[in-house]
């Protein structure tokens, strides 16, 4: 009896030969991995993630949004504050929760575990493992902001029945930061350079017109802010949420799938120039 | 005779200037247990990368179970067991678990993959371990383990790259005992080793490497009458004197060499080439006379010490 199960060469057969050699169609087996060490190990951490951005909506919204009141969004719609910086939230725990996983987590396991070198030396392939690792990072985002979601329905923050489609929008910037973030973390060989991507996502987190609408800066620093990732997240889910719909969000969702897209690319070919020489 | 499961020739691996791996040929036969024995360094390891479809070769042919690596790695390893020489156990996940996820990376079903792991963990001598983490288990433990999870997919062939450095004798003799019991079974083993008892123990034949070449091949027994006398006389006199005294044993014996430590005389009969030498007059601190090994074949052809 040989290693090989039918479903292997039927589906790796129809692959053309140089994809055939990154991809055995089987990023489920390392999901199921990463499931299975969460589940024994990590949960803990995953439920403190769950809480901060909530922790947030309500020393922000409900606390200091007593004192500022309302918001004029950038279509000119009057909403509270709560509201306003709700779905930027929303957006910031998919982020938190994508990048959690796809940076420290993965940077571990590069330079300590040797887990892609062990998974490596099986039939998966570098594009198995990336989209693998990725994806679970990426439902790891999805459980946060589902999570996060459910709190703004109940404290009555989702204004528009649009809201339902933020739950894809932030599946999708869940990726989008997974992904990116596994690929810059391939790259890094130090815990100095693993603290540049904390540096990064601060501010980004804090200056995204997360807080106040992006008007109160001078027009430089707009675009500055416009060309990072996040403000195009906050941008699509608070459009949703507070139902001012226009076709240009799908700006914001194009940016999002080139992300991601160039963080499988990325990903997978340095993991096979790591442990395939 | 069957095809070879292996097949090597002129093998070639340059990271840059420098070639690791520099021309080496081998075949290896369904069944057969084939030893890559040499310091490290040899490249023995780089080696076994290539042969488990994870290194590309800079020239010269590779042929793994008929396939050639660069073009079906996945094909490939689906059907290899590989055991890395520094363990990489899932440290995350529980000793059962890492069997039963590693079968899953070769897109085995949940249910068969946990029967094998059960009747594994039997093999392993890991039964009462199977929820313990990984981190508390000994080093003999750790490596049983490697080898039951590399077993997962019922490879064709296993690979063993070091499969018993860093254990106490004891471990060992467990280990050796598990892979003695896989050769019986009828499973193709390629181990490297720097330890001449183990590729004695293992190898029904092996090659001799050293800086990426080849320096001799065949059965244990043949590379000793090939390179060696049937018995080696080992004598010291202290560090400072032995090679004031070497001098003066030339002509006992077939050969000599002079260690540090050491003197090593090869003969037929260890104890006549002692009694020559008491009756010379000169009296060793200590005498041993031990049959010839894969060592002494070693040092015949490199002039250097296996472990350095």
């Amino acid at each position: 009896m040989s290693g090989v199960t039918e479903r292997d060469l039927v589906n790796s057969a129809t692959l053309p030969r140089p994809v055939r050699s990154l991809y055995a169609g089987n990023a489920r087996a390392v999901m199921l991995r990463g499931w299975r060490a969460t589940r024994s190990t990590n949960w803990l951490v995953v439920v403190s993630g769950f809480f901060e951005p909530i922790f947030y909506l309500l020393a922000m919204g409900i606390g200091l949004g007593t004192l500022v009141g309302t918001v004029t969004t950038a279509s000119g719609q009057e909403v509270s504050y709560a509201a306003f910086i709700a779905p930027a939230l929303l957006a910031v725990a998919a982020m938190n929760g994508a990048i959690y996983d796809s940076t420290w987590n993965v940077y571990f396991k590069m330079q300590f575990t040797k887990l892609y070198e062990g998974m490596l030396s099986t039939s998966l392939g570098p594009l198995d493992v990336a989209l693998g690792e990725i994806l679970l990072a990426l439902l790891r985002g999805a459980l946060y902001a589902v999570g996060f979601q459910l709190v703004m329905q109940a404290l009555g923050l989702n204004l528009s029945w649009w809201a339902i489609l933020a739950l894809p929008a932030v599946l999708l910037i869940a990726f989008g930061f997974a992904s990116l973030g596994m690929a810059v973390t391939s790259y890094m060989k130090s815990f100095q350079q693993m603290d540049w991507i904390n540096f990064i996502m601060l501010p980004m987190f804090l200056f995204s017109a997360t807080f106040y609408p992006l008007t109160v800066y001078p027009e430089w620093l707009q675009g500055v802010i416009q060309a990072l990732p996040l403000w195009h997240g906050v941008e699509l889910v608070r459009g949703l949420t507070t139902g001012d719909v226009g076709w240009d969000m799908l700006w914001h969702v194009l940016y999002y799938v080139v992300m991601a897209v160039v963080g499988v690319v990325f990903t997978t070919r340095r993991l096979r120039t790591l442990f395939l020489d | 005779m069957p095809a070879p499961v292996i097949v090597a020739r002129d093998l070639v691996k340059r990271y840059g200037e420098f070639a690791a791996v520099d021309g080496i040929s081998f075949e290896v036969a369904p069944g057969e247990s084939f030893g890559l024995l040499g310091p490290n360094g040899a490249g023995k390891s780089t080696t076994m990368r290539m042969v488990g479809a994870v290194s590309t070769r800079t020239s010269g042919e590779l042929s793994i179970l008929g396939l050639d690596p660069d073009a079906f790695g996945p094909e490939i390893r689906s059907q290899l067991g590989v055991v890395p020489q520094s363990d990489n156990l899932d440290t995350e996940l529980r000793v059962r678990e890492n069997l039963l996820v590693y079968g899953r990376y070769f897109g085995l079903s949940g249910k068969l993959v946990a029967k094998r792991a059960d009747e594994l963990l039997a093999f392993a001598q890991l039964e009462e371990k199977g929820k313990a983490k990984v981190d508390s288990l000994s080093g003999g433990m750790k490596r049983r383990l490697t080898i039951a999870r590399a077993l997962i997919n019922d490879p064709s062939v296993l690979l063993l790259d070091e499969p018993t450095t860093g254990l106490d004798p004891q471990a060992r003799h467990i280990l050796w005992d598990r892979l003695f019991r896989l050769k019986e079974e009828g499973t193709t083993l390629l181990l490297t080793t720097h330890y001449m008892d183990e590729a004695e123990q293992l190898c029904d034949r092996l090659v001799v490497v050293d800086k990426g070449a080849i320096m001799a091949e065949g059965t244990p027994a043949e590379l000793i009458r090939r390179y060696s006398s049937r018995e080696v006389l080992e004598v010291r006199f202290g560090s400072d004197r032995n090679v004031e005294v070497a001098e003066r044993l030339s002509g006992i014996g077939e050969r000599a060499e002079v260690l540090p430590d050491r003197i090593l005389i090869y003969s037929d009969n260890g104890e006549a080439e002692l009694e020559r030498i008491t009756d010379a007059g000169l009296h060793p601190i200590t005498s041993l006379v031990r049959r010839s090994s894969l060592e002494d074949v070693f040092l015949r052809l490199t002039g250097r010490s296996l472990i350095e």
